[in-house]
C-alpha cells in the first residue's frame, strides 16, 4: 500500500509531500516523544503523532518513515509545512485518534499482504 | 584516509536549524550509494548528538569522516559537561528544561539511541569545559 492509497482509504487529508505519495507503507508507530520515535520506529512505518513541529519533520527525514500522520486534527506549524514540502516528507491528517487510526491501518496492511 | 571530510557548526540557540547537519550528511551518503540501513543509523545517531549539543551545551562543532567501510562523527562542545556519564546513558534520564520537553524532546532516550545505532561510542567530558563524543558506524557493502 502506498502513502496515497493509505490517505484515500482512511480519508486523511494530504497536507504536504506530493512527491512522496508513491512511497510504500510498512507498519506503523505511534508516539510523540521524538527520541522514542527515533529509537523504535522502523523504516517505512507510518508515524502517528500529534507533534506537527519542525523537529518532527527532521525526525521523519532521518528515521526514514514513509509519512507523518497527524491524528486528532493536530496542527502542522507553518514552518514545519514549508520544511516538509522542501524535503518531500508527506504529512497527512485525520480527525480520528491514534488508536482508531492504527486499527484501520492494521486492517489495510493485512488486506494488502 | 577518509574519502570525504565534512565540518559543520551547530548553533546553540536555534532549534529550527538543528538537524540540518545530519540531513546534509544523510543526502551525501545517499548520493555516494551507501546502504540504507547504515545511512539511517548515522543520521539518527548524529541528530541525537546534534540536538544534545543544542539543548544541553549551547552548540558546537561536528566533524564527519566518510570512509568506504565506516562513517566516523566527532561532536565537540564547550558546554557544562556531563557529571555522571553512566547515569546520563540510562534510558529515561534527562535534565531537559520544560520548554524543550514541549517540543517533544527530553525522553532521556537520545544517548541510549546513539548507543543502539552505532558500533562504537565514546564520550570525553570535563565539567565546566565541555563534551566530545566520538561515534562510528560500520558500513557493510
Ligand atoms: N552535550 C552534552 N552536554 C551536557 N550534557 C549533556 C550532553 N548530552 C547529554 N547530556 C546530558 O545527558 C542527559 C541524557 O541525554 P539524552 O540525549 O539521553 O536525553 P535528553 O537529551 O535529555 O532527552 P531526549 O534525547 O530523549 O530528547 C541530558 O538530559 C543531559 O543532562
Ligand atoms: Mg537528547
Amino acid at each position: 500500500m502506498t502513502v496515497k492509497e493509505l490517505a484515500e482509504k482512511i480519508g486523511a487529508e494530504i497536507l504536504t509531500g506530493k512527491k512522496s505519495l508513491d512511497r510504500e507503507v510498512d507498519g506503523c508507530y505511534i508516539g510523540d516523544l521524538l527520541s522514542w520515535v527515533m529509537g523504535r520506529a522502523e523504516m517505512d512505518n507510518v508515524w502517528l503523532t500529534v507533534m506537527g513541529n519542525l523537529n518532527s519533520i527532521a525526525v521523519a527525514t532521518l528515521a526514514d518513515v514513509s509519512c507523518i500522520l497527524l491524528t486528532e486534527n493536530a496542527a502542522l506549524d507553518n514552518n514545519a509545512k514549508a520544511r516538509a514540502d522542501m524535503q518531500d516528507i508527506a504529512v497527512l491528517r485525520t480527525e480520528e485518534n491514534s488508536y482508531k487510526t492504527a486499527l484501520k491501518i492494521s486492517e489495510l496492511l493485512k488486506e494488502a499482504d | 584516509m577518509s574519502v570525504i571530510h565534512l565540518t559543520y557548526e551547530v548553533s546553540g540557540d536555534d532549534f529550527t536549524r538543528a538537524g540540518e547537519a545530519s540531513g546534509l550528511v544523510k543526502s551525501k551518503l545517499k548520493k555516494l550509494g551507501y546502504n540504507k540501513d547504515a545511512i539511517r543509523r548515522v543520521a539518527i545517531a548524529m541528530y541525537e548528538a546534534e540536538i544534545n549539543m543544542v539543548i544541553h551545551a549551547d552548540g558546537g562543532v561536528v566533524d564527519v569522516d566518510i570512509y568506504p567501510d565506516k562513517v566516523e562523527v566527532v561532536l565537540a562542545d564547550k558546554g557544562p559537561g556531563i557529571p555522571d556519564v553512566e547515569k546520563a546513558m540510562q534510558e529515561g534520564f534527562s535534565t531537559a528544561p520544560d520548554n524543550v520537553r514541549n517540543l517533544g524532546f527530553g525522553a532521556g532516550m537520545g544517548l541510549p539511541n546513539i548507543k543502539k545505532y552505532t558500533d562504537e561510542m565514546k564520550i570525553d567530558t570535563v565539567l565546566g569545559v565541555g563534551t566530545t563524543m566520538y561515534i562510528t558506524v560500520l558500513v557493510k557493502q
